[in-house]
């Protein structure tokens, strides 16, 4: 194994003493020090969210003494001269299969270990890390052949993905900025400060046919342009990491896993447009995404990275993280910029847009988190590359959560274009029951875009994921959540839980969102405990689309497209909850009319004891009967029944 | 109980909130990290510190009460000692996340309006999403995240709490009753 020239990586010198012509030397060009790393043996475990819920810190430690137990040699710093018996082990970002946590893989053996727990690491050190062997028990398991996977190469959920923003997520140790480096991480950033104009760099971004990833899919190249021209002396690169959308979590795990590569994607940014400070702004809820951010900002500004001299170009470049507090709306650009002055997060009309008077009146960028950690790939290849992946109009990979009733729930980064029967049947494995237990027919529909998204049926299986095909059925690729639903789901019931949230995420600036909101809840209730009638379905689709034209900020606009689109799609539901005071799925309370089937019922009495507000009666060895006044729909009859005999709850 | 059973050193308050005010150069820009910052310190915003803050920034208590009240994450009222916070994203809300909401409110006779036990013990919140979809449903006890929950888990949980807090009370019964005095001091 040829060791590093001269590459003490591990060495205790001051880190401040790298100077920037060490920095390049760190970077491979030629892949020589990817292939040397490659040879020792890894283990890593991921330390997502996720995993580290499900006990991955545990597994960590226990791991660490296993192995120094076992005779062998445990490192936990990256080095150059690595020997055939140490074996390194390190901690990852999210690995997004975050169900099957915590995730364990070996490489190069290229095995991947699921639900791991800390008992089952000394069987994973002797069998495997001394033996070379397998631990059959701990693969995953394939719900619909039954088979067990090996590695990531033959396990569906992986193998079918096309990872390039996720890739290192799973393989990188998030808080170790030289294995970043090592593998060829701000090489781009180099490149875009040393060898590149600010106007190339513009319109490299621009060919590639980068579009924002946060959902409103505008092109980047033109945003940057638009700030570039501006003649300020003071710009501003915001990094918008306020994931607020419930049921996506892309941008969590890509600060997690990989936050140098937003940094990276920042500078570039910055580079393009003239600008020299930097904010990343992310959602308080991600405690740990906070944490690695700002972890990965020390470390940069050790490396000298940023600073005051970057490159030796002798441009200054400094980064701050700031959490949010909890409003959704600060999603929203101008709403971003008023919460970072300190404001109450409102949005504001545009134009003038941000790009031209944002931040403290300076020209500003704001990108999404996973539009940044796409540009250094660009910057590295060229915008040829990108674009040879996804559609022509949307081109690259888009990474999506799918969760709600799949089989596998996680992180899906997939090229624009792919199907949704491709994600949901193929890479999640099936639809399954409340249970788990896959559903042949089970499919129902598939939310996308969260709250200000739409539903997708049965007939759009098919349908190319993009901007524009999704658009033009009312539904929106939105930050990218996919929600899964099955037969179960009651979709009046969906309608009004994003309602609900917008409703109370509603800064209440234009009266149409405020009150417009309220009112669509209102009425939505109305639908969901029996009040509605077709007056009542009229006006949600009239208000609805009033809403949408007299609001100011994306939230608004698009409050009501869950509404509308299930309207659209399910319409003979709504009609069933209205017209028959019925809902299908037994989920709507106040619709239930619980009976006792007189054929069915022994009289054994369980019922009568179960209910708690004594509206069974009837004598022994006949058959119940419910009061319905006094019946308050609990469903405790239907519980204790042992035949069955409790219908309709 | 009393909406101010704490009594706290009025001097010894402030001076927490001065020096976070000092390390935030006393920008109002910085408004939303004070806040935070005080919140941090003392696991709510007190009235009386919001008056100072405005005072200290030369802003109208208005505009610090604005912000305060606009995001979900600013407390004006005190919380239990142990947050219980339910997620009801979309992931966890198709895979049931209100049977548990229920039943842990049942457990602890709270409501939505009423989210704190009387005994200052427990407040019960929801959040929007905490972004560990693939757990869902997601139950967070004072930053402990918990999988895939079912509403008999999380009532056991609770019982776990309230054993631990029983064999801790029994010394000294008033010190659970106020939290918020224990935390001030430290």
């Amino acid at each position: 194994m040829a060791p590093l020239p001269r590459l003490m990586l591990s060495s205790p010198q001051p880190r401040s003493a790298m100077s920037n012509a060490e920095a390049q030397t760190l970077t491979p060009e030629n892949g020589n020090g990817i292939s040397t790393l490659a040879q020792v043996r890894r283990v890593i475990i991921c330390a997502g969210t996720g995993c580290i819920a499900n006990g991955a810190m545990k597994v960590f430690e226990q791991f660490k003494s296993e192995i120094a137990g076992a005779g062998l040699q445990v490192i936990l710093e990256l080095r150059a001269e690595a020997t055939s018996d140490e074996i390194r082990l390190s901690k990852s970002g999210c690995q997004g299969f975050c169900q099957m946590g915590p995730l364990v893989s070996v490489v190069p053996d290229g095995i991947l270990y699921t639900k791991v727990r800390s008992e089952d690491v000394a069987e994973i050190v002797h069998q495997t890390l001394a033996n070379g062997q397998v631990v059959e028990r701990l693969l995953y398991k394939d719900p619909a052949t039954r088979k067990s996977c090996q590695g990531i190469e033959d396990n569906p959920f992986y193998a079918r993905q096309s990872r390039f923003v996720l890739h290192e997520c799973g393989f990188l140790d998030p808080e170790d900025i030289r294995e970043f480096m090592l593998h060829g991480g701000y090489r781009a950033a180099r490149k875009a400060f040393v060898e590149m104009l600010p106007e190339e760099i513009c319109k490299t971004i621009l060919d590639s046919g980068l579009r924002g990833r946060g959902g409103g899919g505008f092109p980047t190249g033109r945003k940057w342009e638009a700030a570039r021209i501006q003649n300020s002396p003071k710009k501003y690169i915001i990094c918008n990491g306020d994931e607020g959308d419930p049921g996506a979590f892309m941008n969590r795990s890509v600060m997690e896993g990989n936050p140098h590569s937003v940094i990276e994607g920042m500078m570039i940014a910055a580079r393009a447009i003239g600008s020299n400070e930097m904010l990343v702004y992310v959602r308080a809820e991600y405690p740990l995404a906070v944490e690695r951010m700002r972890g990965a900002v020390a470390a940069a500004e050790r490396e000298g990275i940023l600073g005051k001299n970057v490159f030796g170009t002798g441009l200054s470049m400094k980064c701050e993280v700031m959490e949010g507090a909890g409003a959704f709306v600060c999603g929203e650009e101008t709403a971003m910029i008023a919460s970072i002055e300190g404001q109450r997060g409102m949005p504001r009309p545009k134009p003038p847009f941000p790009a031209q008077s944002g931040l403290w009146g300076k020209p500003t960028i704001i990108n999404n988190v996973e539009t940044l950690a796409h540009v250094s790939r660009i910057i590295n290849e060229g915008p040829e590359v990108f674009r040879s992946i996804g559609t022509p109009d949307s081109p690259g990979t888009k990474t999506f959560a799918l969760t709600g009733h799949v089989s596998n729930t996680g992180l899906v980064e997939v090229p624009f274009g792919t199907t949704l029967r491709e994600i949901v049947y193929n890479i999640g494995g099936g639809v399954t029951d409340d249970a788990g237990k896959i559903w042949k027919s089970g499919f129902k529909a598939v939310q996308i875009g969260g709250p200000s998204g739409g539903c997708l049926t049965e007939d759009h299986l098919d349908l190319p994921l993009a901007y524009e095909s999704l658009r033009s059925v009312g539904a929106m690729v939105g930050s990218g959540g996919l929600v899964a639903m099955n037969q179960g789901t009651c979709m009046v019931s969906i309608a009004r839980f994003f309602m609900e949230f917008t409703q109370r995420e509603s800064c209440g600036k234009c009266v149409l969102c405020r009150e417009g909101t309220r009112q669509l809840l209102a009425l939505l209730d109305d639908v969901i405990e029996g009040r509605a009638d077709q007056n009542t379905l009229d006006l949600l689709e009239k208000l609805g689309r009033a809403v949408q034209v007299g609001s100011l900020c994306g939230l608004g606009k698009t409050a009501p497209n869950p509404v509308l689109s299930t309207m659209r799609y399910f319409r003979k539901e709504y009609e069933e909850h209205v017209f028959e005071k019925r809902c299908r799925t037994g989920r709507c309370k106040a619709l239930l009319r619980p009976e006792i089937n007189a054929v069915k019922c022994k009289g054994c009495g369980l019922c009568i004891k179960a209910c708690p507000t004594r509206a069974i009666t009837g004598e022994k060895k006949q058959p119940h009967h419910i009061n319905p006044e006094l019946c308050i729909k609990c469903g405790a009859c239907a519980t204790a029944c042992k035949i069955h005999a409790v219908e309709g709850i | 109980m009393a909406s101010t059973p704490v009594v706290v050193d009025r001097a010894e308050k402030f001076e927490k909130v001065v020096s976070i005010l000092d390390r935030h150069s006393r920008r109002p820009s910085g408004l939303i990290p004070i806040l935070q910052a005080i919140q941090h310190e003392y696991q709510y915003l007190p009235e009386e510190v919001l008056t100072y803050v405005a005072t200290s920034l030369d802003v109208p208590p208005a505009r610090v009460f604005g912000v305060a009240t606009f995001y979900a994450h600013f407390a004006l009222e005190p919380k239990g000692k142990h947050v219980i916070r339910i997620c009801d994203g979309t992931a966890c809300h198709v895979k049931q996340s209100l049977p548990v909401l229920n039943a842990l409110r049942e457990k602890l006779g709270t409501s939505e309006k009423s989210t704190t036990t009387a005994d200052m013990l427990f407040t019960i919140e929801t959040v929007a999403c905490l972004g560990a979809c693939g757990l869902a449903p997601v139950v967070v006890i004072d930053e402990q995240v918990y999988g895939q929950i079912t509403p008999e888990r999380a009532v056991a949980l609770v019982d776990e709490i309230k054993a631990m807090e029983a064999s801790l009370g029994t010394a000294s019964a008033a010190d659970a009753e106020q939290p918020s005095a224990e935390e001030c001091h430290e």
